[in-house]
């Protein structure tokens, strides 16, 4: 093959090993699962960077001197996110004023670990974490709620509040956008379970990649893959299931799922709902009081079917409210963060 | 395109009464099935107080109230899309399973109707629409089956057919081969060859369901029917809505999934639409309607995937069919989704005409552009692909990729541009002809200005 000498400055890749695509030189070491070349690790990084570099710039998602907190749940996605993000916020100078921003669910054992990654995230990239807890802003844990309702329509209450909750802390460190960890495998399964459930308005904006107000919902696992204590959701697992030998079939299925849900014919009319705010708090919502408040009413009333499903709650004057609940009542959402402008 | 048979083994678990011998077996397991759902209590629909055998609506009903409650889906299905006129000749694809084993009884039973009304009516000014049954026969590109298998099945459904009263149906078996008689002697090889050429599992079988629509389309055509009805049913058509979303089709999904679709030169009809294929297996069970599906191709690659996971979704919630065709209902259909002929309406009483008034065009075709092989409609990207492809055209076969939607490109047509040429080459001339046809009327456009009528008259 070589000289010696060659052989001593590069040793040669074992005889039968194949070398990356991209560089020729190293031992590949992986597979890309959007191509099925094989790569080594250090192009990979490369690739994987410049793709997401081209992302940013084609669809204009940042402004230089943006404020922008970057969803962190612990989990690999967000992990990964913030690391991308801050790298090629220096590499290729968006000039922006980059922070980590982690919801508390108040989930014990689950979202501890999660947290003390995060707070290691803050360190490592050097990014100012915030975090929100779902007992500041609403005075209930989740373990506080699924005391109070147990475990259906658990999923629900903590989607609703997370929702919220992101949007009220980035709006506490006045950032100008929210970064997720969403990936093309989220974004194909949220269009298959819009299909499977027939939300046909949330079907056509859960492709877009810009996170506005009324952005991509998820409504149970934003970030994590792995599965929430608290949710026993087979449904969701057959749609996860699906896609996972969906992938093992045909690799570039998932963005043929995101294909399809940018180009399905759906009337303007289903698009947007009207927008209004909150009776209540000043969230952003389409009825009198936004999902939250109603929710939440539900719990301090002792009626947790509230806002659940299909029927319309009576928007009207609510009773008295229970004597020893009312300091949850009057918590945060009028009180200590005010009125929010969006 | 909507499948032809019934459902793409989306589970409809009829019975599979191939021969007499069985019959008798079958039975008991019919008597003991109908035992078991009998438990279910009285008939919540009818006064009868006959055993209910089955929950539809959330209502357990008896055999009868059943049957009215299926037939009553069929009928409302035709008559408020005015899908049959007394003029037409309806060709039913029947593939022999349950969905088409049902739409076969209800079509003929509402032809009885119809005979029996003309007879008794003083005018008798319109005539009774017709009826035939197609079924396309995939042997060759089947599991090998033994001769005898073959033959008796196909046997089994001429007497499924004959065995309906009134009078003679004619059935037009054909084998899938036959789309290319007119231009090959040696058909049954020439479909081998072109389907080897596709590399992908679900290519070959989507490209399959395309060449059998053209067969359906093509025994119409030289019979002189203008109406194809398919049985395809609602947990069919909620398995197309899953896999084509997943082949990146979301654009033309809307177009296969409606009650009437006249991309074809004949229309092309759904009345099982809103039925599931449970209640279609059930009903054969319960009547004893023969089913053959000996000769089923079963789906593979991703639509088999696809079937597995709707069955899934299915035993976890039975509606759950019902509510993805709902979404899928909820996209903008194309206007080719409807009737709009001059006057197509004028066959129904006039108190029904007022519906279709802002239907009834002028009767121009529809505008948009084609896949060659899905016939699916292209989108915006597809479109801009196809407009950059035109001008930039060196060979015949560039501009064959170009009229071909970006799933079929990708999942059917070879990557190797080598081959490319022979792929085309084999593929029915229907299909190719209407490229030819279109690329020279678009020269034609071009050099229009400066050409010269026999008629000019330089005096």
């Amino acid at each position: 093959m070589g000289s010696t000498d060659d052989a001593a400055r590069h040793p040669p890749p074992r005889a039968g090993s194949r070398l990356c695509v991209r560089c020729g030189e190293r031992k590949a070491a992986l597979k890309r699962p959007k191509t099925l070349e094989q790569i080594c690790r250090e192009c990979f990084y490369i690739v994987f960077e410049d793709e997401i570099h081209q992302t940013i710039v084609n669809n204009t998602l940042f402004k230089a001197g943006e404020r922008v907190a970057i969803g962190a749940s612990g989990g690999k996605d967000s992990t990964v996110l913030a690391y991308v993000l801050s790298e090629l916020n220096r590499r290729h100078n968006y000039g922006l004023d980059l922070f980590l921003l982690s919801v508390d669910e108040g989930i014990t054992g689950y979202r501890d670990d999660s947290l003390e990654t995060v707070k290691r995230n803050e360190i490592q990239y050097g990014l100012p974490l915030k975090i929100v807890s779902y007992k500041d802003l609403y005075g209930w844990t989740m373990d506080d709620i699924v005391k109070a309702i147990g475990l259906k329509n658990n999923c629900t209450f903590c989607g609703v509040f997370r929702r919220q909750a992101l949007d009220r802390g980035a709006a506490l460190l006045k950032v100008d956008k929210i970064v997720t960890g969403h990936n093309a495998d989220d974004i194909a399964e949220t269009v298959l379970l819009n299909i499977l459930r027939g939300d046909i308005a949330r079907l056509s904006r859960c492709t877009f990649i810009t996170t506005g107000e009324d952005g991509p919902i998820p409504r149970c696992k934003p970030f994590k893959y792995t599965e929430c204590i608290y949710s026993p959701n087979a449904y969701r697992g057959f749609a996860r299931e699906f896609i996972k030998d969906l992938e093992r079939i045909r690799p570039r299925a998932i963005l043929d799922i995101i294909r399809s849900g940018e180009n399905f014919r759906i009337s303007t009319t289903t698009r947007m709902p009207e927008q209004g705010t909150c009776e209540r708090c000043g969230y952003i919502s389409s009825q009198k009081l936004c999902k939250a408040c109603v929710l939440l009413d539900g719990l301090n009333r002792g009626l947790p079917k509230l806002g659940i499903g299909r029927t319309r709650v009576g928007v009207g004057a609510y009773g008295q409210q229970q004597a020893k609940r009312s300091e949850r009542n009057t918590s945060s959402l009028q009180g200590k963060h005010g009125n929010f402008d969006f | 395109m909507a499948a032809a048979s019934s459902c793409g083994g989306a589970g409809c678990g009829g019975p599979h009464c191939s021969s007499s011998a069985a019959a008798g077996a079958e039975e008991d397991v019919t008597s003991e099935r109908l035992r078991r759902i009998s438990i279910a209590g009285v008939c919540g629909k009818c006064d009868g107080g006959g055993a209910a055998v089955a929950v539809a609506g959330g209502v357990g009903m008896c055999r009868e109230c059943f049957r009215a409650h299926l037939f009553g889906k069929f009928k409302l299905a035709v008559t408020s899309n005015a899908m049959v006129r007394p003029t037409d000749a309806v060709l039913l694809a029947f593939s022999g399973g349950p969905a088409s084993r049902v739409a076969l009884q209800f079509l003929q039973e509402m032809q009885s109707k119809a005979i029996q009304s003309w007879e008794t009516s003083n005018s008798q000014a319109l005539p009774v629409f017709g009826v035939g049954v197609a079924f396309i026969d995939e042997i060759s590109v089947l599991l090998p089956k033994t001769k005898h298998e073959t033959e008796t099945a196909i046997e089994d459904i001429k007497a499924i057919v004959s065995s309906l009263s009134p009078g003679d149906k004619a059935v037009h078996i054909a084998p899938l081969e036959d789309v290319f008689s007119s231009e090959s002697k040696d058909v049954e090889s020439r479909l081998r060859e072109v389907v080897s050429m596709i590399d992908d599992e679900t290519g070959r079988d989507d490209f399959l369901r395309s060449l059998r629509m053209l067969s359906l389309q093509k025994i119409a055509r030289e019979n002189g029917y203008t109406k194809i009805m398919l049985g395809s049913c609602t947990s069919g058509i909620a398995c197309h809505v899953l896999s084509a979303t997943v082949k990146g089709q979301g654009y033309s999904l809307p177009a296969d999934v409606q009650y009437v679709d006249t991309r074809w030169e004949v229309p092309v009809v759904l009345p099982l639409h809103d039925c599931l294929a449970q209640e279609l297996s059930l009903l054969c069970e319960i009547d004893s309607l023969k089913t053959q599906q000996l000769l089923d191709r079963p789906s593979s690659g991703i639509n088999n995937l696809v079937a597995s996971f709707v069955a899934r979704l299915r035993e976890e919630n039975p509606s759950r069919e019902h509510t993805i065709l709902r979404t899928a209902q909820k996209l903008k259909p194309f206007s080719f989704n409807k009737f709009s002929a001059n006057g197509y309406h004028d066959f129904l009483p006039s108190r029904l005409r007022p519906k279709f008034q802002n239907v009834d065009g002028d009767g121009s075709t529809f505008s948009e552009i084609l896949c060659l092989i899905c016939g699916g409609p292209f989108s915006e990207s597809e479109l801009r692909n196809l407009e950059s492809a035109k001008h930039k055209v060196q060979k015949k076969t560039d501009l064959y990729t170009a009229y071909c939607c970006q799933s079929c490109r990708s999942q059917i047509v070879p990557v190797d541009t080598n081959t490319f040429e022979h792929f085309f080459s084999l593929l029915p001339k229907f299909w190719t002809e209407k490229v030819d046809t279109a690329s020279v009327s678009s020269l034609r456009d071009q050099i229009e200005d400066y050409l010269l009528e026999d008629s000019d008259d330089e005096n």
